[in-house]
């Protein structure tokens, strides 16, 4: 299979209608690396991740899953290679720029504003999108109201869709820990990305939350229409909404294909179970 | 699941809004009549403008230590900026403003912005490091401060105005007037500050601060400080709202500085120095990072007390100090802390809700 340019031709298990998810990629990697304490921690990384495609990136820990999704938002900057966000070169962009460009995205270890209500925490995530400034806060001029209503609206729209609306004015910190990931991914979703990482949406939960939040990515796919990759180590999570799957391992990739494919590949299962003994 | 009962974040910080304006206005109402009935002693009345002084930095460096999280120990330079400017401005301006409110509220707002001017450009190099780092450099550009004006000289004349550093080289032609006099500082200061003024002030502050923090400026400055890698994670300009909340912070500063120093005659560099800046922290600490009542309570009362206890005579500082020890301790205690909780009505089911 040529991965350079096709990587998913059938949706497999895609909400959205039939679609040519290959054509205008969102996001491109070309040949992406960084070595970090000199050992390449990510290496010859190449990924076209389509338009309103879900993806997701698994691989033994310590391969480098984090790390691309921080080399994606230049919370590193590569040592070699392009990323093209729709088409742009996205070199010497900082954090900040990346997520004005279209990237969201959301922590392993939860990084909520803990001491923001939940509300405020989505809120400030639309910070780009508000106009008014600091004089029209200070003397609740009209169009500060009229903004801040407005946001206000949105955030709990937002939040209703992950079923948290009744705890707007809770301080984040002290919500319940499935609580606090899923906020993490409405904080995401406030900035308005073109291509939403999750980096473990699923870790630390049950069965049956796990079963809610796949229900819950599925229609955030559906409703905003937007690409979504994710790490992740729940198996059933990643084969049931993922088209397409990449995964790495010591910082290479070993296989790409669809969830069918990547069951079968005997690399992936070397990766993950180790190499059977010869006898 | 006994689910524990959240609190409702946002009644809560409304309330706390209210009350801290209702307080600062009863106060201002039993301080004003007390001092025009004569029932408030000639020293307090004395001290009503430093103390509405203190409470605006209180409150301005609770927006930097408490609202954006940035330890800064040289706040005091920025109100001697406003002080000396203010103070300037308030002299070259007797001859032609003889309304003596209005020239104070044109010294106050002409302070905020020398002292805006020098927060920006302590921040551009200042603002680039964390945490202690931080706290350390602001500390430094505190003493330069307190440097260039004890070594500033200041003069006008027919010719406009003549400015000169180290040795006053200003070569005034007759008739002219040195206003900024090195380390003598400024003398012969009409003290044209007045309570009301004072009392306005802190209201403003108060406004400011509050409109901000629930305005997206406000969120953006707490959302850095809870977790800055967030913060860049969702596209906040970092340093553009770290400088913004310095700036304003700094800009308050100096207008306290200003009506500071219009309650003396006389004003030197050296009153501004480290140890006016740890005060101030004090007062933010003591108050409780964030918490603005907290902070203006703690400001008026650690203003008083050295006052209070000058009947102690050589032990004075040694029971301000035991005071602040035991208060810190005290505040910090969580049995005493849910005894006072206890006592309040308001807050004692919100506490129940807590325990729950």
């Amino acid at each position: 299979m040529k991965s350079k340019t096709k990587y998913i031709q059938v949706p497999s298990k895609s909400i959205l209608p039939d679609r040519d998810i290959a054509r205008e990629p969102v996001l491109e990697c070309i040949n992406l690396g960084i070595t970090l304490g000199g050992i390449k921690a990510v290496d010859n990384f190449n990924l076209t991740i389509g338009r309103t495609e879900i993806a997701g990136l698994i691989g033994p820990n310590g391969a480098g899953k984090t790390t691309v999704f921080n080399l994606l938002t230049k919370v590193y900057q590569p040592t070699t290679g392009t990323i093209l966000l729709n088409g742009k070169d996205t070199h010497g962009m900082t954090t900040t720029q990346i997520n004005k460009a279209g990237i969201a995205r959301t922590f392993q270890n939860i990084r909520l504003f803990k001491n923001l209500s939940v509300v405020d925490n989505v809120k400030a995530a639309m910070n780009n999108e508000m106009r008014y400034n600091m004089l029209s806060a200070i003397l609740r001029l009209p169009n500060y109201r009229r903004e801040e209503v407005a946001a206000h609206r949105r955030a709990l729209k937002l939040l209703s869709i992950f079923d948290m609306q009744d705890m707007a004015d809770v301080r984040a910190g002290s919500l319940p820990y499935g609580a606090q990931r899923r906020l993490e991914i409405v904080r995401a979703l406030a900035t308005n990305p073109s291509l939403l990482l999750l980096d473990e949406p699923a870790a630390g939960m049950n069965p049956s939350e796990t079963a809610d939040l796949m229900d819950n990515i599925r229609k955030v796919h559906e409703m905003f229409q937007i690409a979504i990759v994710l790490i992740e180590h729940d198996m059933s999570l990643v084969m049931n909404i993922c088209e397409g799957i990449c995964v790495l391992n010591f910082g290479q990739i070993i296989a790409k294909g669809t969830p069918e494919e990547i069951q079968a590949n005997p690399a992936v299962i070397e990766a993950y179970l180790g190499r059977r003994k010869e006898a | 699941m006994t689910m524990r009962r959240l609190i409702n974040l946002k009644r809560v910080e409304a309330r706390r809004i209210y009350l801290t304006y209702f307080i600062v206005i009863l106060a201002y109402v039993i301080c004003q009549t007390m001092s025009s009935t004569k029932i408030l002693s000639s020293t307090m009345r004395g001290m009503l403008v430093p103390i509405c002084a203190y409470m605006v930095m209180s409150i301005s460096l609770n927006l930097v230590v408490g609202i954006s999280g940035e330890l800064s120990l040289g706040h005091a330079g920025f109100m001697s900026v406003g002080a000396f400017s203010g103070v300037a401005a308030a002299i070259l301006m007797q001859g032609f403003i003889p309304f003596a409110p209005v020239r104070l509220a044109l010294a106050m707002i002409i302070a905020a912005i020398f002292a805006a001017a020098a927060g920006f450009l302590i921040g551009i190099p200042v603002l680039r490091l964390k945490g202690d780092y931080l706290a350390i450099v602001t500390l430094a550009f505190g003493e330069i401060i307190k440097s260039i004006l004890n070594n500033f000289y200041l003069g006008v004349d027919s010719g406009g105005l003549q400015f000169s550093m180290l040795s006053d080289t200003t070569r005034l032609l007759a008739g002219g007037k040195l206003i900024i006099r090195g380390p003598m500082g400024i003398s012969g200061i009409q003290k044209i500050a007045t309570f009301p003024a004072g009392f306005i002030l802190v209201m403003i502050s108060l406004m400011i601060v509050f409109n901000l923090v629930n305005s997206r400026s406000g969120r953006a400055f707490m959302a850095i400080r809870d977790d800055r890698i967030a913060a860049e994670s969702i596209g906040l300009d970092i340093t553009k709202y770290k400088m913004t909340a310095f700036v304003m912070s700094a800009a308050m500063a100096g207008a306290a500085g200003a009506l500071f120093a219009m309650n003396y005659s006389t004003i030197v560099a050296n009153k501004f120095d480290f140890n006016t800046s740890i005060l101030i922290l004090v007062f933010v600490v003591l108050g409780g990072q964030g918490n603005m009542l907290g902070g203006i309570i703690a400001a008026a009362a650690l203003t008083i007390l050295p006052e209070k206890l000058r009947q102690f005579s050589d032990y004075r500082m040694l029971l301000y100090a035991i005071i602040l020890i035991i208060t810190m301790l005290g505040t910090n205690n969580q049995e005493i802390r849910n005894f006072f909780a206890g006592l309040n009505p308001f807050r004692r089911k919100e506490h129940e809700e807590e325990a729950a």
